[in-house]
């Protein structure tokens, strides 16, 4: 954009961005105050005095929570749905979205339809649970996979990019002997990769952040993942021990242990986001919503 | 007649029988397979699955097993008692949405525009997408450390200026300010991904045609960013409607507690707490299936609606 060299101009943009730094900064600062709080002692946060920065630096609140093997259970049952559930997704969106990306495909435009009907109407919980109870997949890890292995609107996005390649590579790859497999496998998706790990992304935070499917499915409380521990630590308050339910002699989690519960559930995504977050624009609009 | 030639001949697509086309293109049709499977058992299933409402369903004798009682249920919900009140908590929250929500991510969107720096445009989108990759026990208990009376920051400030302590999380009076303030926060920054992409297919030479006529900035943004991105806005909206009785389930069931009942229960915790808590099915399938049909129809109209004023439609 050709610059605004006119007063009123200058002063637009000076009160713009000022204007956005002050959000900016204001979003990010319930963060900051919680992973600050999760470095105070017990007895600052009694006392009550920090907001940003604690005066006293003390990691009690972690080494509390990591005496027990609670949440490491939890964190492992995370990453394991989210690891296996984003690949098994990937896969299975990739092969569909290409199948459905080739226009020579007969009965291309019913399939489409059966899949944006989806996104407008659907089931519900009821006959949802139902289905998942039939399959026999209560208590069962898979059932925090397969109800949601491919969400209509990754799908259409990753449709959308490969409907973009040109249909000449293609070609060239068939009449060097490529089965459609193989055109998916060596040429579509290595040029993807922008798209792809979009939505690998999209896919594992929705696993990552299981919440509703683990309480409905899973009945055993060692099975949970850890955004559902976050909640019974944090909002129920029933403590970290729960191998001891009798244990009265636990004292509820006071809030620096709170906190640094909830830091522990943010880490990863925090960890991985600078990483993929400069694909977002891209990768996300290469599909574009009305496909 | 087909010549003969070394290579096979390429098959115009109306001229190959279907039966050919289907076993060259079988490798695809295995592709999509497993996908069509899970459509089929996970979306599709369920949905034969709201017969339910119209019947007595009892676990022991399955979904055939269990007795037709036509709209008995239905009628149920009409005439119970709470159903008002649910059903305007669910609106009221809809409302929220629509005014407090939607429009922060096209301001925000315009406004990220206008900085020159990519560096800094970067850094703020950076920030601003965050939140929106916390669940929402995340969001809801960051939310509850701050706001609880019991320690929380906010409640300190308060009381350090003087004034009484709040109870945030239990007072119906602060459940809508506190659901909207968090959708704001998690999802405002995330939805202008998509205006930011309509803005920048926008030529730049009208901007600087603009300029040569003397708009200063703000007239540059209403007359043609904005209308650059209205497609966008009303397509969105058409889908936000839809969702008119859908809002953010986990939200607010993690919101919900036994004193702002009366403003929090919505529909779809109605549907999971008469469900799935106190076992009945079929009355509350049928709740659920007659909000998923109210947003079809919504969205069938809104996207008769956007067609008509010209707009391309949602499909």
């Amino acid at each position: 954009m050709v610059e605004d060299r006119t007063l009123a101009g200058r002063l637009f943009g000076i009160v713009n961005f000022a204007l956005l730094a002050l959000i900016a900064i204001v979003m990010m600062l319930p963060f900051i105050h919680v992973v600050a709080g999760s470095f105070t002692t017990s007895a600052e946060m009694a006392v009550k005095k920090f907001v940003l920065i604690p005066t006293d630096w003390s990691i009690d609140a972690y080494k509390f929570i990591f005496s027990t093997n609670t949440i490491f259970r939890s964190m492992a049952v995370s990453v394991g749905i989210t690891v296996v559930g984003t690949l098994f997704s990937m896969l299975i969106s990739s092969m569909m979205a290409y199948g459905l990306a080739r226009r020579d495909l007969d009965g291309r435009q019913v399939f489409m339809f059966l899949v944006v009907f989806t996104m407008l109407f659907n089931g519900g919980l009821i006959p949802t649970f139902l289905v998942v109870k039939e399959l026999g997949l209560i208590d069962n890890y898979a059932a925090l996979i397969l109800p949601i292995s491919i969400n209509a609107f990754n799908l259409i996005i990753l449709k959308n990019f490969f409907q973009n390649i040109p249909e000449g590579l293609e070609e060239s790859a068939k009449i060097d002997g490529c089965n459609d497999f193989g055109i998916l496998f060596r040429i579509v998706l290595p040029l993807s990769m922008p798209v792809i790990a979009t939505i690998s992304l999209f896919y594992a935070v929705t696993y990552w952040n299981t919440y509703l499917n683990a309480i409905m499915y899973l009945n055993e409380s060692k099975m949970w993942p850890i955004q559902v521990l976050l909640r019974q630590i944090v909002v129920l308050a029933s403590g970290l021990d729960y191998s001891s339910d009798l244990d009265s002699a636990v004292p509820p989690p006071d809030q620096a242990v709170k906190m640094a519960v909830i830091v522990v559930a943010t880490l990863p995504i925090l960890l991985v986001y600078p990483f993929l977050q400069k694909h977002f624009a891209k990768g996300a609009l290469l599909g574009s919503v009305k496909g | 007649m087909q010549q003969a030639i070394a290579r096979p001949e390429p098959e115009l697509r109306s001229e190959s029988r279907l039966s050919r086309r289907l076993v060259r293109n079988k490798w695809l049709y295995l592709m999509i397979l497993p996908g069509l499977l899970y459509f089929v058992i996970f979306k599709y299933l369920p949905m034969y699955g709201l017969i339910i409402a119209f019947k007595d369903y009892k676990p022991f004798a399955g979904i055939n097993g269990s007795e037709w009682v036509g709209f008995k249920h239905f009628d149920r919900l009409f005439t119970e008692s709470d159903f008002g009140t649910i059903l305007t908590n669910t609106l009221v929250l809809f409302g929220l949405n629509l005014v407090f929500f939607f429009p922060i991510p096209i301001i925000l969107s315009l406004m990220l525009n206008e900085v020159r720096l990519t560096f800094f445009k970067r850094i703020f989108q950076t920030i601003i997408y965050l939140p929106h990759f916390m669940s929402w026990v995340i969001i809801v208990s960051i939310g509850y450390v701050m706001l609880t009376m019991d320690g929380g920051i906010i409640n300190e400030f308060i009381a350090s200026l003087g004034f009484e302590k709040i109870n945030f999380l239990l007072s119906p009076e602060w459940f809508r300010p506190t659901y909207i303030i968090q959708v704001i926060w998690r999802e405002a920054g995330w939805g202008t991904i998509i205006y930011l992409a309509a803005i920048a297919a926008i030529d730049p030479q009208l901007y600087e045609a603009a300029r040569m006529d003397g708009a200063g900035r703000l007239r540059q943004i209403w007359h043609i960013t904005l209308p650059a991105i209205r497609s966008v806005i009303i397509v969105l909206l058409i889908l936000k409607i839809g969702d008119v009785l859908e809002l953010g389930f986990e939200h607010v069931y993690l919101l919900l507690n036994s004193m702002n009942r009366d403003v929090a229960e919505i529909i779809d915790t109605y549907v999971y707490t008469a469900g799935l808590r106190q076992g009945q099915f079929s009355y509350s399938t049928a709740v659920g299936f007659f909000k998923s049909l109210v947003g079809l129809v919504m969205v069938v109209i809104a996207n008769r609606l956007a067609k008509k004023m010209g707009e391309e439609g949602v499909y």
